[in-house]
């Protein structure tokens, strides 16, 4: 399951990495978005994917029955996920006034400020 | 435009939104559920009088700024960390009042936990509103530039 | 008492944001808010500084959750300073952003944001915590994101599309090397894992996610290759903001490279060393050279802190006790003169309408003060004697001579002579040489406030310069023993770990 998993994040940061490498904006952000939900289940998987081992101590024990899957993890996630779409939407709110103001959605019309 | 169903509907779903949103943000602490998912479900029940009504209408319902109203959540959240540093554990330790029981609740603990999962539900409340009302006042702009 | 003083450094700024935020309607208390607050805090972090420096190190348990299992807090020498340097900067800007910041933008929150923007650099040079220190990443770059885009004018949009798509692979980046870190090691405290990593028998698989920490922190520092989203995007906001960013979130990454390299990764560092070299170099000198094909003084300046950067970097590739206390004492140099330098420009746009040095002139006769005040910061940077950048581009130097690192001590000299060319450069054109006929914009119409907010700190930053110059030997004395708690990582660990190390089996 972890190496489908790894296969899927690789498939994530490839295709965020190609829509990057487009011209349009859109893709940019798009891009960004494949890329970031890569990250995320990167992270993800670092805690094992285990199901039905939550980490939980019984009542006469002192320590969760091994194996048990890594909860901390989902925490971070979770945290990222939830960075990720104000991100995201911050993003999409900066891209749409980007394209009114320099009118045009390919990225090789924002070259006013490059050197 | 108002949608009679929808409209309707609104008025009936708001106080029951928000009441369960008050019970998620309550039972957060050892089950599912907490400020976040709370504050959203408030933040939803405002969003639906916005649309079944309007936004107006929804401003009005809320009271208090949503840009205020984060200010109000984060300073909660800062000050529910503060009472541990006066027995002198560190910041954010938990502090709990002993737990009592009450009828129909069952037993009550209540702590700090508690305090700041309510500064995170007004916050996502204020955050939330706060974009749905400026981007509905951007949408509400733009149509009426188009039907000029 | 010594926690206190750390807590509420670092929750000042935040508590003045949501001040500021409840009473959003008064742009007077905005005004008032951003001083008192920043001034404060900087107040605050002197105090730190003195505590850290008496205590060696000053560590929270957040919420009583010992460390490994909870986010501890931990302020150490380097990062005492760092915190009350860029506490100063916060302070001087926000009373230049008086005379500079519109009413549109204080209307869109400026000060509280700026505010949250500080309160996220504390945190990220306070925290112990690698997934925490993300955390303080993205609160600083939020801020920042909406500081750089918030006037709507095309060219801030663009270059924030910029700013803000860099910064965020630099934090996919950031997560990726995190997660894989604590799927290897089962913890993200930096004081447990560089314990771990010191014990560990094979710790060859850390190379890779050290790399993509190396990129993540690499794209916020602005080293080489990953620099040009920085002269793409830092001239286009006010220069209140360019400034605080020129001074503040650069640093962030370049003391993040130290924190990783100094504490989680030594067991790896010798492989890595020569990159870290070859990097620092290359970064100095494109750095350089980008600034002498320029003839706007903001992308000059931006194009500087690139090439300033590779200094620190250089620092750091030497990890000598010296060379740190170099680096040390170099970036608190570079944060105030560039902040200044970054100031200035701004004058220079309010009395002459831009900064292109084609459509200025003439400022020597029309304003010297400003002539002498552009003067102090540009010739520190150039490495003048007896100014603070002398001593420390000297100490960097005097270091590389003594681990014999000739190609970089010749680098670090050339990129000091024509960092030297390229402020002669801005002082010849805007300064020295006659207003061209025809071309010049004019002053600014209807300035925002008095053009004394905007000197006061202008002033009050080229006078450090030359204090720190000229009396500079007790902050050098505190960065040498700053470096010397950075080379004995163990210090850091024990401090953190103290009372239960041996908890998991």
């Amino acid at each position: 399951m972890e190496s489908l998993i790894a296969v899927l994040v690789g498939v994530l940061f490839a295709a965020g990495t190609y829509c990057l490498m487009r011209r349009s904006i859109v893709k940019l952000v798009i891009g960004v978005v494949l890329i970031s939900q890569g990250a995320n289940l990167l992270v993800f998987t670092t805690g094992g994917l285990l199901a039905g081992r939550p980490a939980l101590v019984p009542p006469d024990g002192v320590a969760p029955p091994a194996p048990f899957g890594d909860p901390l993890p989902q925490a971070m996630v979770l945290t990222a996920i939830v960075i990720g779409f104000g991100l995201t939407a911050f993003l999409l709110a900066l891209v749409t006034r980007a394209h009114e103001a320099v009118g045009d959605d390919d990225i090789n019309a924002f070259n006013n400020t490059d050197t | 435009m108002k949608y009679f169903i929808l409209n309707q509907a609104s008025r009936l779903l708001f106080p029951a939104l928000l009441i369960l949103s008050l019970i998620v943000l309550y039972r957060g602490h050892n089950l599912p559920g907490g400020g976040f998912i709370g504050g959203l479900l408030a933040a939803t029940a405002f969003i639906l009088v916005g649309l079944g009504d309007s936004m107006e209408r929804a401003k009005e319902l809320l009271r208090i700024e949503p840009v205020k109203l984060m200010a109000l959540g984060l300073l909660v959240a800062v000050v529910s960390g503060m009472p541990s540093l006066l027995r002198g554990a560190p910041f954010m330790t938990s502090e709990w009042l002993p737990g009592f029981a009450l009828p129909l609740i069952g037993k009550v603990h209540l702590g700090t936990p508690l305090v700041f999962d309510v500064g995170v539900y007004m916050v996502v409340i204020g955050f939330a509103l706060h974009t749905t009302f400026s981007l509905s006042e951007l949408a509400y702009t733009e149509i009426e530039e188009h039907e000029e | 008492m010594n926690e206190y003083s750390l807590l509420l450094t670092l929750l000042l700024p935040l508590v003045g944001a949501v001040c500021l935020l409840l009473g959003h309607r008064s742009l007077a208390l905005q005004r008032a808010g951003g001083i008192v607050f920043s001034s404060v805090t900087f107040a605050l972090s002197l105090y730190l500084v003195y505590v850290v420096d008496q205590a060696e190190f000053v560590v929270i348990q957040v919420g009583d959750w010992q460390a490994p299992f909870g986010i501890s807090l931990v302020a150490d020498r380097f990062s005492a300073i760092m915190v009350a340097v860029s506490s100063f900067m916060g302070a001087a800007v926000a009373l230049y952003a008086l005379a500079e910041i519109d009413e549109a933008r204080l209307k869109k929150f400026f000060f509280p944001l700026y505010l949250i923007l500080l309160f996220g650099v504390n945190g990220a040079f306070l925290t112990g915590d690698l997934f925490n220190l993300y955390v303080w990443f993205e609160i600083m770059l939020i801020a920042s994101f909406v500081l750089i885009s918030m006037g709507g004018e095309k060219g801030e949009l663009e270059g924030g599309l910029k700013y803000v798509c860099l910064n965020l692979l630099s934090s996919v980046m950031f997560l990726a090397g995190a997660g894989i870190i604590y799927g290897k090691t089962g913890t993200l405290n930096m004081a447990d894992l560089a314990h771990n990593l010191s014990v560990a028998e094979d710790v060859n698989w850390v190379i890779s996610s050290s790399m993509l920490l190396l990129v993540s922190f690499g794209l916020k520092a602005g080293i080489f290759p990953f620099f040009f989203w920085l002269p793409a995007s830092y001239h286009t906001p006010p220069s209140a903001v360019s400034a605080v960013f020129a001074g503040l979130l650069t640093k962030v990454g370049v003391y993040a490279l130290f924190r990783s390299y100094t504490l989680m990764f030594v067991p790896i560092f010798p492989e890595v060393q020569p990159l870290i070299l070859v990097l620092a170099i290359l970064t100095m000198v494109t750095g350089v050279f980008g600034a002498a094909s320029h003839f706007d003084m903001r992308r000059i300046l931006s194009f500087h802190i690139v090439s300033q950067i590779g200094y620190m970097i250089l620092g750091l590739a030497f990890m000598t006790p010296l060379a740190l206390a170099a680096a040390i004492f170099y970036l608190v140099h570079h944060i105030i003169v560039k902040t200044n330098l970054f100031l200035v420009s701004g004058v220079v746009i309010r009395l002459k309408g831009s900064c292109d040095l084609a459509k200025v002139g003439g400022l020597c006769r029309s304003a010297p003060w400003l002539a002498f005040l552009f003067f102090i910061p540009a010739f520190s940077l150039g490495g003048i004697p007896p100014l603070s950048g002398f001593w420390a581009k000297f100490a960097l130097v005097k270091s590389g001579i003594e681990i014999e690192s000739w190609w970089s001590v010749a680098a670090a000299l050339l990129v000091g002579v024509l960092t030297l060319y390229s402020m002669t450069k801005i002082w010849g054109e805007a300064f020295w040489k006659q207003q061209p006929e025809g071309v010049g914009a004019g002053p600014l119409p209807n300035p925002v406030g008095r053009l004394s907010y905007m000197v006061a700190p202008i002033a009050v930053l080229a006078i450090s310069t030359v204090a720190i110059g000229l009396f500079g030997e007790p902050l050098f004395n505190y960065a040498e023993r700053a470096a010397a708690q950075l080379l004995s990582p163990h210090e850091y660990i024990s401090a953190v770990l103290q009372p239960n190390t041996e908890v998991l089996p």
